[in-house]
């Protein structure tokens, strides 16, 4: 076995430097349609999706709400600016929480999480995975993947809640010990994405159990879920909606 | 071919369609055992999909074939037409075991009535969701909320009774990544007896959803109900809603999607690897597989936009069109992946203890494979070596300047469809090599595409096997009825077969080896 072990040490260091310094290697982040205010106006999503014949106008307005269809860069529309980056993820109800968090200093640098799938479509787990494999590996942060939640300090819910998956969510997040913190990551997970609210999903995953912090994607590149942790714990600033530093912006 | 259907059943008609045959079958219900019976067992059509569609109450039911002994065959449909609130059709599950779960489905979602069918009931709809909700019908609103019962959790029908014999429940939330779904062990204490699987945990109503919105938004449907084989699908999907429209293509595009095509299969098949690692604890390999996976994830977003390539597919080609240049050095650094892999490959070969649990573990016989239907990797390692993109070419692969072929195993084991796996890997490189060499020049999109009413089915080998997309369109360009088989579906359909009859410890490495996704299949 020891072909193994040369093997791995051949390979050397792969993991990203995120936090202490921005990743820059190419396509880490697929990037987002942003204005300056991080919200995407009405007119500004010239693609709207979820409009159904017959029921008022669903049009999808907020930067939560985007799948990366990037129908508004690739046609004519160049209203649009498409912003690389992926420190996306923000405080569910930051003011009313203000800037107390659940999860107090001593898990800043330990924290175990537990990822419940939803419903979702597969690219969000295959994310989900990255982040504690070698190009990422959360480890080296001092987050942990259980496989209880018995365990889990965070709950990572991908997917949209499908009606199916609801009593599984419910009875994982009560089975957890206190302080919690639930992290919805993806699309779906924040507003039901594509396909929800409907009559099989959820308008996402804060329709069910509280959520603290919320990533936004199709699907969330690993740097943006691992930001998402790192959110949870206090030791990264929310996305402010501001547009990147030009410090920032030089390394991106 | 045309005539000994002919002969199965009088007055069908046969059509050339893209150079293809395609063959109308309308047929009475006492005559659909026999015609579905003959044309698998006599013809060697398999069973692709059922289309039900359902408009107050008149019923018209569609049984897709493919295939033909000699691939010649091209497509079947039976017709079967009925009316009624719940009516009444002769199941074909015992002569076509294939269609087996596409009944269940129907039963649930529609209410229809397969007679004959040893197990209907709760499928996709859970225990919780009452007896007679219907939601694929043309009466329920996709908006509403299900109505739910509080009852006592699932149990199944029945269990093993024997001295020391108990269930292991698994799921649906398991593992470190897993997705949910439930599988129900049966024990006598090493040997799993029995596995009775629990899907549709992930049901989303896909093709509900579909009902009523525009073409270009259930292609964004289609693309994310199964984010890991995205481009499959909604390849599958835009050929579909192209030969409704009668699109003539430019020539890069489909070149250019075979490209894309193959560099998906190319990342899913890197990806089942390093799962399959990881099953069998090997740490270091997983890593290396994973590191691959990472790389080409980052080369799709570099190229193409996006790490799934999400959004590339568009009715009328593709909707960024990518240099020869960009195509070639792509190629180049998918390749020196491939070669990193193929060292991989190597290295696990002789590593004794990752080969004691994949050999001879998990086996499926062929004639169970062939008995399910079974499709992909998992088929072509039973030595079921069937692959639409031979059997029913499209995009480039019909092309003589194309030469692939499916890689087969005959074992039927873990460490079969592992080879498969990589062959298939190494495989996708070869034609992306070949594809980035004579590269067609032009434009990737038709100048206009118009959207016209009409019913089509369109087809791809999806990393995990055949997926079908049935899709109708109304004249005002919205969807009628869209129905999808994915492959997982039809392949978690044969997973007992192989979990059954082995120890306890290698059925997460039984189910590594299938590489199949729940989303795919619970859409």
């Amino acid at each position: 076995m020891s072909k193994w072990v040369w093997k791995g040490l051949r390979t050397g260091k792969k993991s990203s430097h995120y936090p202490d310094a921005p990743e820059t290697a190419a396509g880490v982040s697929p990037g987002m349609p942003l204005t300056e205010t991080g919200a995407l106006p009405l007119e500004f999503c010239p693609f709207p999706v979820g409009e159904i014949e017959g029921s008022p106008d669903e049009s999808k307005t907020d930067i939560r709400d985007c799948v990366h269809c990037f129908r508004c860069v690739r046609s004519s529309s160049d209203r649009v600016k498409w912003q690389e980056g992926y420190e996306w993820a923000s405080e569910k109800d930051a003011d009313a929480k203000g800037h107390s968090r659940q999860l107090g200093a001593s898990f800043s640098h330990s924290l175990n999480i537990r990822m419940i799938d939803a419903g979702a479509c597969g690219a969000c787990i295959s994310e989900v995975k990255q982040i504690a494999k070698p190009c990422y590996s959360i480890h080296r942060l001092g987050f942990f993947i259980t496989p209880t939640p018995r365990h889990a300090d965070v709950l990572l819910v991908v997917g949209p809640v499908t009606d199916n998956m609801v009593f599984p969510l419910k009875k994982a997040y009560e089975a957890m010990p206190t302080p919690k913190v639930v992290v919805a990551a993806g699309t779906c997970a924040l507003t039901g994405g594509l396909f929800g609210p409907g009559f099989a999903c959820g308008a996402g995953v804060s329709d069910f159990i509280p959520v603290d912090v919320e990533v936004p994607g199709c699907p969330p590149p690993p740097l943006a879920i691992i930001h998402a942790l790192l959110v949870a714990v206090g030791r990264k600033p929310p996305f402010s909606g501001q547009k990147p530093s030009i410090s920032e912006r030089k390394a991106l | 071919m045309r005539s000994q259907i002919e002969r199965i059943a009088p007055g069908s008609e046969t059509f050339i369609c893209n150079g293809l045959p395609v063959t109308f079958v309308d047929c009475a219900p006492d005559e659909l055992q026999n015609v579905c019976e003959r044309l698998t067992a006599e013809l060697g059509y398999r069973f692709a999909t059922l289309v039900v569609e359902e408009a107050h109450c008149d019923w018209q039911l569609g049984y897709i074939f493919c295939g033909g002994h000699d691939l010649q065959g091209g497509l079947v449909r039976v017709s079967l037409k009925a009316s009624g609130a719940r009516p009444i059709i002769p199941s074909i599950s015992a002569i076509v075991h294939a269609a087996d779960w596409h009944e269940r489905e129907a039963e649930d979602l529609f209410g229809l009535v397969f007679e004959g069918h040893p197990k209907l009931g709760d499928f996709v709809l859970h225990e919780h969701t009452p007896e007679g909700i219907n939601p694929m019908r043309s009466d329920f609103d996709p908006a509403a909320e299900l109505p739910s019962e509080d009852i006592c959790p699932w149990r199944p029908g029945r269990i093993v009774q024997t001295p020391g014999a108990f269930a292991m429940p698994i799921g649906p939330v398991y593992s470190d990544f897993a997705e949910s779904a439930h599988f129900l062990l049966e024990t006598v204490g090493e040997d799993v007896i029995r596995v009775i699987p629990r899907f549709f945990y992930k049901y989303r109503g896909l093709e509900k959803l579909a009902e009523g919105r525009r073409v270009e938004d259930v292609l964004l449907l289609a693309e994310r109900f199964s984010g890991t084989s995205a481009f499959a699908h909604s390849l599958a999907f835009c050929q579909a809603v192209e030969s409704i429209c009668e699109a003539k293509l430019p020539a890069r595009a489909p070149a250019l999607r075979t490209f894309f095509a193959e560099l998906e299969r190319f990342r899913y098949h890197v990806g089942v690897i390093a799962d399959i690692c990881g099953s069998t604890a090997l740490a270091v390999a997983t890593s290396q597989a994973a590191i691959l996976e990472e790389e080409l994830l980052r080369l799709c977003c570099k190229y193409a936009g996006h790490r799934y390539l999400f959004g590339l597919n568009i009715p009328g080609g593709l909707s960024l069109n990518v240099e020869d240049e960009a195509c070639r050095v792509l190629t180049g650094e998918v390749g020196s992946i491939a070669k990193r892999l193929v060292d991989l490959m190597e290295m696990l070969r002789f590593s004794s203890s990752f080969l004691d649990r994949l050999e001879q573990v998990g086996a499926i016989a062929k004639k169970d494979a062939t008995d399910y239907g079974l499709v992909g990797p998992i088929a072509r390692a039973s030595g079921v070596v069937r692959d639409l993109r031979i059997a029913l070419p499209y995009a480039a692969y019909g092309k003589d300047s194309l030469s692939f072929s499916a890689p087969g195993e005959e074992e039927g084991d873990g460490y079969a469809r592992l080879r498969v796996f990589f062959n298939e890997a190494m495989q996708s490189v070869e034609i992306m090599r070949q594809i980035a060499e004579s590269l067609p020049p032009g434009e990737v999109r038709v100048p206009r595409f118009d959207i016209k009413g009409g019913v089509s089915l369109g087809w791809a080998e999806a990393p995990c096997g055949a997926a079908f997309h049935w899709i109708r369109v109304r004249n005002d360009g919205r969807v009628a009825r869209y129905r999808v088989t994915p492959p997982s579906f039809t392949n978690w359909h044969g997973f007992h077969l192989a979990a059954e009859n082995f120890a306890f410890q290698d059925f997460p490495i039984i189910m590594a080896t299938f590489g199949l996704s729940n989303a795919e299949c619970d859409r």
